[in-house]
């Protein structure tokens, strides 16, 4: 994959965002790796939890809006409890799902799912799974 | 001792019988439970945007509901719901202009609140009030000879200033259940996530979850999982269904609330335990234990 780095793109407004959201400093992170190292979910993933600070710090702002990672991660906040320099990966991940729910893209679409995966959902998987992924 | 409850949506319907086992075990340990009146949906998950406080409002309702009720603790069993309102609490305790903002929109509760409830888990109840020796006095039907897998997913013991032990390596489940006459085993997935709410709309993600966390405690030796939320409840039990079809060697285990096991420790009748909830039928482990 092709990727292009410009300053513009490092001081983009997508930056910004990011960190406000989160409450965030990306330039903390120093890519040791011990999120992804402890990460439950990537064999998942497509860019994994340390690539994502990456990204987001050198603002590859579609990468990320276009990534399978931002739907797969489900905040079990492993990563932000190993991370050395203090950063809460799980919400960057949450600022950026947040970005593209904010334009009400809603990325589960609960009216599409059968009856059938409906059934015997417990009430808090369908509360907490809309809270996360509708706008 | 007489404590404030917040039971959540699903103690009343999926997981009744933690509930029911919670209940009456807590019965016997002589603890008078009141259940919140007029208690809402916590939300279930706990908002990360530091922006987005519209979310936190259903949580802080609830704990105006327990300073209306003229108490200043809650206690609650499933862990979401714990997360939930600690971490919405914590964030209004420490952020005064949220606060402010939060009880501006509620204009209509009498209560202003201040940020000053406790929120206790069962677990925090048992453990640093009535304390384990004094649950180990009650025990009339040991455990004897149970290798149970003790699961505590996340949000239990994650992020540390909420969480109620150590969080990589907690061991209030397995103290409990020594006291309880059971031989809790150590297992390396036991703060593994899941996969929590993907159940939805990935259950592929969860049944991989589900056979790794379970192929690791059966590796160990276990003979039942117990867990404390609604969710692992039923991505680890339900979810076996699944697992079953990929990985044809895939064994089942009993997946039971620790209050279960609690409940059947200290005499609790059957009805209690409500064992029809489950996919995976407890009953022939537990027969075969001389247990029920």
């Amino acid at each position: 994959m092709r990727i292009n780095i410009s300053r513009s793109k490092i001081k983009n407004d997508f930056v910004a965002k990011v960190e406000e959201i989160s409450g965030q400093n990306l330039l903390a992170c120093y890519q040791c790796g011990k999120c992804s190292a402890g990460c439950p979910a990537i064999s998942e993933m497509d860019i994994l939890p340390n690539q994502i600070i990456r990204y987001a710090q050198l603002g590859l702002k579609d990468e990320l809006l276009q990534s399978k990672s931002i739907w797969i991660c489900a905040s079990c906040l492993t990563c932000n409890a190993r991370c050395p320099k203090g950063i809460n990966i799980a919400e960057v991940i949450e600022a950026i799902r947040q970005i593209l729910l904010r334009k009400r893209e809603d990325h589960l679409k609960i009216e599409k799912l059968s009856d059938q995966q409906k059934e015997n959902l417990p009430p808090i998987a369908l509360i907490s799974s809309m809270r996360k992924f509708t706008s | 001792m007489k404590i404030s409850y917040y039971p959540g949506c699903t103690l009343k319907n999926n997981a009744k019988n933690f509930e029911d086992s919670t209940l009456c075990s807590l019965r016997i340990l002589g603890v008078e439970v009141e259940e919140l009146p007029r208690w809402n949906c916590c939300g279930t998950v706990f908002s990360l945007a530091t922006d987005d406080l519209i979310h936190h409002v259903a949580p802080i309702r609830n704990l105006i509901r327990v300073k209306e009720s003229n108490s200043d603790t809650v206690m609650t069993l499933c862990s979401m719901c714990y997360n939930t309102l600690k971490r919405a609490n914590l964030r209004v305790k420490n952020d005064p202009e949220s606060l402010e903002k939060i009880n501006n929109f509620m204009d209509r509760e009498k209560v202003e609140y201040t940020g000053d409830v406790k929120i206790l888990h069962l677990l925090e109840l048992l453990r640093d009030e009535i304390k384990f020796e004094n649950i180990a006095e009650k025990v009339v039907k040991p455990l004897k000879d149970l290798k149970i897998a003790n699961y505590y997913g996340c949000l239990l013991v994650r992020p540390q200033e909420i969480g109620l032990d150590d969080l990589e390596n907690p061991v209030v489940l397995e103290n409990l259940m020594s006291a309880l006459g059971a031989e809790p085993i150590d297992f390396p997935y036991k703060t593994e996530c899941c996969g929590s709410y993907q159940t939805v709309d990935k259950p592929e993600i969860v049944v991989e979850r589900n056979y790794q966390i379970l192929t690791s405690a059966k590796a160990r030796g276990a003979e039942v999982v117990t867990v404390s939320c609604p969710l692992c409840a039923f991505n680890l039990d339900h979810r076996q269904a699944e697992t079953v079809r990929i990985y044809p060697e895939f064994k089942n285990i009993p997946i039971l609330y620790f209050t279960q096991l609690m409940a059947i420790a200290l005499g609790c009748p059957e009805k209690a335990l409500s064992l029809n909830l489950h996919y995976i039928d407890p009953k022939p482990i537990l027969k075969e234990k001389g247990l029920i």
